[in-house]
């Protein structure tokens, strides 16, 4: 049983481990209805790995996911189409659900690439392919949406646009979102919860308790601290390169 | 006009076409052509199968390539032999096994060339009933699972996420191709079976823009070869096979130009 209506998915300190070497280890999250859940963390860091355990794309998992959803939205961090599939973005936007042509045009003109409908996949640009990946997530009016780096390769005001689009999202369909993001900025300002990856979760809480946090700056730096918080503090622990933690 | 024996080959490779006009397209976008030969190269033993326990030969074929897929997948999860050394390994020892089976089996006497290059004059009424009946099985399965199949064939983590199953629909994919090797072995023949799959797909692709184009012009591709093959088969007293296949790849030639064309526009 769930223990609020409210959850979607919940990761009860849930890692991966691949031959020996764990990718991410302890992570305990929750996303509900409605709320935004940004990952942050350095390369490497099992943010996407992360996602991936709670859309339940692993089989082999240490502890537990529950998902109290079947609509679900995906934009994965990179998809390639191969030549021999000729798609066009039209094909690609029926893939995992059918929609009516209403429901299509309306994500593709939300996204801005109304206009690339009838266009073969393959002949889109980085920035393009992002906002239909977008498109085809919000099309189907998901529970939840699961958005690994949905704006990179988009040009800036495009970016701040399709920021304020997954916002607007979030609060009209009600759906809870899990983002991966590297723009500070932007994830400081429009999440209501951030959990801070290196292998493990180093620190999460409200965006400003988040900056604050003293290993947030030391993954960061004192720069990306500064954009909510003059705090400074001291931390205690540095990581190796398996992914341990040394106290320092 | 014609004889009944043509009569039956026409009908028997029309049937095959439009069972591997769709399967094929996915053969290349998956690519699973060496798969499909390892399969193929696997039924001859399957055939030798049949004629020791008077086993239907459809039947016994389709078993022994299932078992053969089965195989594969265990190999690839205990050793770290690339895939297609474990699809060469099992493709010529199976065929090897089996030429040495057919090689103690002194008592009946096999046709070989017919096995490996498929002959008309081998088609039965019965024939006709595995390939129609067994088609519209593989097409109506192939239907149910287009979805799951398709979008996990675009990309598998998008297909799990969003609760498609793309494991079941792959499973059942193998199964799909081991049936349409049991029922086309006697047309094609075991050697060519996959050229089937593969060349009217292929040549397809060039003209099409979408999926639903590329599987609808790979049926009629693989229409055209069989009846332009058979008709030659006729004419010249050629094997079946090879004649199909040899119409398959004229058509594929001739799509090159249309391809040549839209990359000129392009550029």
């Amino acid at each position: 049983m769930r223990s609020d209506q409210n959850i979607l998915v919940k990761l009860n300190n849930t890692g991966l481990r691949i031959d020996d070497k764990w990718l991410v280890k302890g992570v305990s999250l929750e996303v509900e209805k409605g709320k935004i859940v940004t990952l942050i963390g350095p390369n490497g860091s099992g943010k996407s790995t992360t996602a991936k355990i709670a859309l339940g794309i692993y089989k082999k998992i240490d502890g537990s996911v529950e998902k109290y959803t079947t609509k679900v939205g995906y934009v994965p961090q990179k998809i390639s189409i191969d030549w021999t599939l000729p798609l066009r973005v039209n094909d690609f936007m029926v893939l995992t659900e059918s929609l009516n042509k209403e429901t299509i045009d309306e994500a593709l003109s939300l996204t801005g690439v109304i206009h690339l409908k009838d266009k073969n996949l393959g002949d889109l640009s980085g920035g393009e392919f992002q906002r239909v990946l977008l498109a085809r997530a919000i099309s189907k009016k998901p529970e939840l949406l699961v958005l690994d780096e949905p704006v990179q390769g988009v040009d800036f005001t495009g970016e701040i646009a399709l920021y304020e689009l997954i916002k607007k999202i979030s609060d009209e369909l009600n759906c809870g979102i899990l983002l991966i993001s590297h723009d500070l900025h932007t994830v400081m300002t429009a999440t209501d919860h951030v959990v801070c990856l290196n292998g493990h979760v180093c620190c999460s809480g409200s965006p400003i308790d988040v900056a604050k946090n003293n290993e947030y700056k030391a993954l960061f730096g004192e720069k990306a601290s500064q954009i909510l918080s003059r705090y400074e503090h001291r931390h205690d622990h540095v990581h190796t390169e398996e992914g341990k933690i040394k106290k320092n | 006009m014609f004889d009944d024996f043509f009569i039956r080959a026409l009908v028997a490779g029309i049937g095959v076409a439009l069972v591997t006009g769709p399967l094929g397209c996915f053969v290349i976008w998956r690519r699973l052509s060496y798969f499909g030969d390892t399969l193929a190269h696997s039924a001859l033993l399957g055939v030798t199968l049949a004629f020791t326990m008077e086993f239907n030969i459809a039947l016994s074929v389709f078993i022994i390539s299932s078992l053969i897929a089965l195989i594969l997948i265990q190999l690839q999860k205990k050793t770290n032999l690339p895939g297609d050394a474990l699809l060469g390994l099992l493709a010529h020892s199976s065929l090897a096994v089996g030429l040495v089976v057919i090689g103690f089996l002194t008592f009946i006497r096999f046709d070989i060339m017919g096995l490996l290059f498929g002959d008309i004059l081998a088609v039965s009424v019965n024939d006709l009933l595995i390939i129609w009946i067994g088609g519209a099985v593989i097409l109506l399965t192939l239907k149910f699972i287009w979805k799951p199949l398709f979008a996990s064939t675009v990309n598998y983590e998008l297909a799990e996420a969003e609760g498609l199953n793309p494991d079941r629909a792959k499973a059942i994919f193998t199964i799909l191709m081991a049936a349409i090797i049991a029922i086309s072995i006697k047309m094609v023949g075991l050697l060519l079976i996959t050229g089937m799959l593969i060349i009217p797909a292929a040549m397809a692709r060039n003209l099409s823009t979408s999926p639903q184009s590329m599987v609808m012009y790979s049926v009629i591709g693989g229409l055209l070869s069989v009846i332009i093959g058979l008709f030659t088969s006729l004419e010249f007293n050629t094997s079946s096979g090879p004649s199909i296949i040899t119409a398959a790849l004229l058509l594929f030639i001739l799509s090159l130009f249309k391809i040549k064309q839209s990359i000129k526009l392009k550029n």
